[in-house]
């Protein structure tokens, strides 16, 4: 029964990722006055390219092959983890929103190492961006997580989402703050407007794209899914822990589950028409300014944490 | 304790917490900002929420006089005042960027300090108040000194003048959670907003006049040799 959610979890998450790039793409085209791509376009591309011969430099290295699957298998790694329509999962005793932090970060360097590994200036400057929006990035994740282990007793997010959807819990300051940073983190974490452009290939700011610009072929194919996965995985992640309504509880029957299916789309959905309606309205920062934006993600975290420590420790 | 105790999980708490909360982050938002109209809409953003926070407070506590004091905040200083503010960046055609004395995120940093620092002092002395109350005036207090640190980090005269107007929002915000607070004295403390800020308008036409700008630096040099 846990088994059978699982896998329909996996397979739900890895089908879901590139429509929600596309369905973000149209969205974004039709507040901007045009027609855009069909939703199915980031899925006709993955299967474009998977098809095409790839190229590599001729100094290229093992890492360089070898990264985007390790990049890819990381990812999908973290999306099996978490609870998308129903809690008790096989997996829920290893959804440690550390381990998730952790995978999510092993993604990222490895990608970080490949874009320095055939030694070209673009490769190079994106990837010492990622790293730089890294350290900003991962103190704040930690907080939040602090902040939400300190509230359910748990780091485990199948736990902390069943204490959130518990009664007594109630609306807080500290989870407001941690919405905050972590719909900073997740903007800043998937490359979306403010802080770099996902659309474009030729600006010299970008941080994302001028990593895997020595990719293609099945390779890129690979990165475009991780990519399209790391951003299924920081939607759930939100949704899980800010908008836990409908999860199904552990043990539900299946007819249980189309609840939560239901609920789990209608996050999603409303998340993503957050983000098209966000990005078409902000103009992109300068990449100097990110570890600000980032650092101020930290601050919010921070006092999350303070308001929690203190209204527990005092009240 | 006595009386019914409130504590998380009661929507009354929780909502007043929150919207106390949102006045709370929107004076970070308004040490964020570095556009002059964008600070302006931040501070009408916060006396909206203000607002919010005053007509559940009335509902909360059953005080009809608490709803005068939110459609005074909306009306004064939600819409009426931003809307004035706005006026007088179009006329006096000042520089619309803003500089902070100390840069953004040290000031952020310093704002993080004050907040822990209100609540260490609020909580411990309040041990006998309803805990919706202590909660409320800590956050009201790091309003307040929030306001104060807009009004030292920042240099142009209209930006401190809203630091000034950001301090009074955590007066009010601090006079509505706590019940049985008279009327009047929101009523001046607000009447007596809205004649600072006629004063600080005149002031900003002169200043403007005698420097093309208004930038506080420039008034250092008349002020003799302190330095």
């Amino acid at each position: 029964m846990a088994l059978l959610a699982q896998g329909l979890h996996v397979v739900l998450m890895l089908a879901a990722a590139p429509c929600l790039v596309g369905f973000i793409r149209t969205l974004k085209a039709r507040l901007l006055g045009r027609r855009g791509p069909p939703i199915l376009q980031p899925w006709r591309d993955l299967v474009r390219l998977a098809r095409k011969q790839p190229v590599l430099a001729e100094n290229a290295s093992w890492l360089f092959v070898g990264a985007p699957a390790a990049a890819f298998v990381a990812t999908l790694a973290a999306a099996a983890l978490l609870p998308s329509f129903a809690r008790g999962m096989t997996t829920s005793g290893l959804a440690d929103l550390l381990v998730i932090a952790g995978l999510l970060t092993a993604a990222r360097v490895i990608l970080g190492l490949a874009a320095m590994d055939v030694g070209t200036a673009f490769g190079g400057i994106g990837a010492s961006r990622e790293m730089l929006f890294a350290t900003f990035a991962e103190p704040a994740f930690l907080l939040v997580i602090f902040t939400l282990s300190l509230l359910a007793g748990s780091t485990n997010l199948d736990v902390i989402a069943g204490v959130l959807q518990g009664p007594n819990i109630g609306l807080r300051v500290s989870l407001g703050l941690a919405l905050i940073t972590m719909l900073a983190l997740a903007i800043a974490e998937n490359g979306r407007i403010p802080v770099d452009n996902p659309g474009t290939h030729l600006e010299l700011t970008m941080v994302h794209e001028a990593m895997v610009l020595e990719y293609s072929a099945r390779h890129l194919a690979l990165i475009e899914a991780a990519a399209a996965l790391k951003l299924l995985v920081w939607f759930n992640l939100i949704a899980a822990i800010f908008l836990p309504f409908g999860l199904a509880p552990p043990g539900a029957p299946v007819a249980g589950w189309a609840l939560g299916l239901l609920a789990w789309g209608g996050k999603i959905l409303l998340l993503a028409l957050a983000l098209a309606g966000f990005e078409t309205s902000i103009a992109k920062m300068r990449v100097f300014r990110v570890p600000e934006f980032l650092g101020i993600a930290i601050l919010f975290a921070l006092l999350a944490v303070v308001f929690l420590f203190v209204s527990q420790g005092f009240a | 304790m006595t009386g019914h105790h409130l504590a998380f999980g009661h929507l009354s708490y929780d909502l007043a917490h929150l919207l106390g909360g949102a006045v709370l982050v929107l004076s970070f938002v308004l040490l964020y900002q570095r556009r002059l109209t964008a600070v302006i809409n931040s501070y009408a953003l916060q006396a909206v929420a203000l607002a919010a926070a005053a007509a559940w407070q009335a509902w909360v506590q059953a005080a009809p006089h608490l709803y005068l004091t939110a459609v005074l905040a909306l009306a004064a200083k939600g819409i009426a005042i931003p809307l004035a503010m706005h006026a007088i960046v179009r006329r006096l055609k000042v520089d619309r960027s803003l500089e902070s004395a100390l840069g953004i995120f040290p000031s952020m940093a310093l704002g993080v300090g004050l907040v822990t620092l209100s609540i260490l002092v609020v909580l411990p002395v309040t041990p006998q108040a309803q805990t919706l109350t202590r909660e409320d005036l800590a956050l009201a207090l790091s309003v307040v000194l929030m306001g104060l640190l807009m009004m030292i980090t920042r240099r142009t005269a209209l930006t401190q003048v809203i630091g000034f107007m950001s301090l009074e929002n955590g007066l009010i915000l601090a006079a509505v959670s706590v019940a049985g607070m008279p009327l009047v004295v929101e009523l001046s403390v607000a009447v007596l907003v809205l004649l600072a800020f006629a004063v600080f308008g005149v002031f900003f036409f002169r200043i403007r006049d005698r420097f093309d700008s208004l930038d506080i630096g420039h008034l250092d040099r008349i002020g003799g040799g302190h330095r």
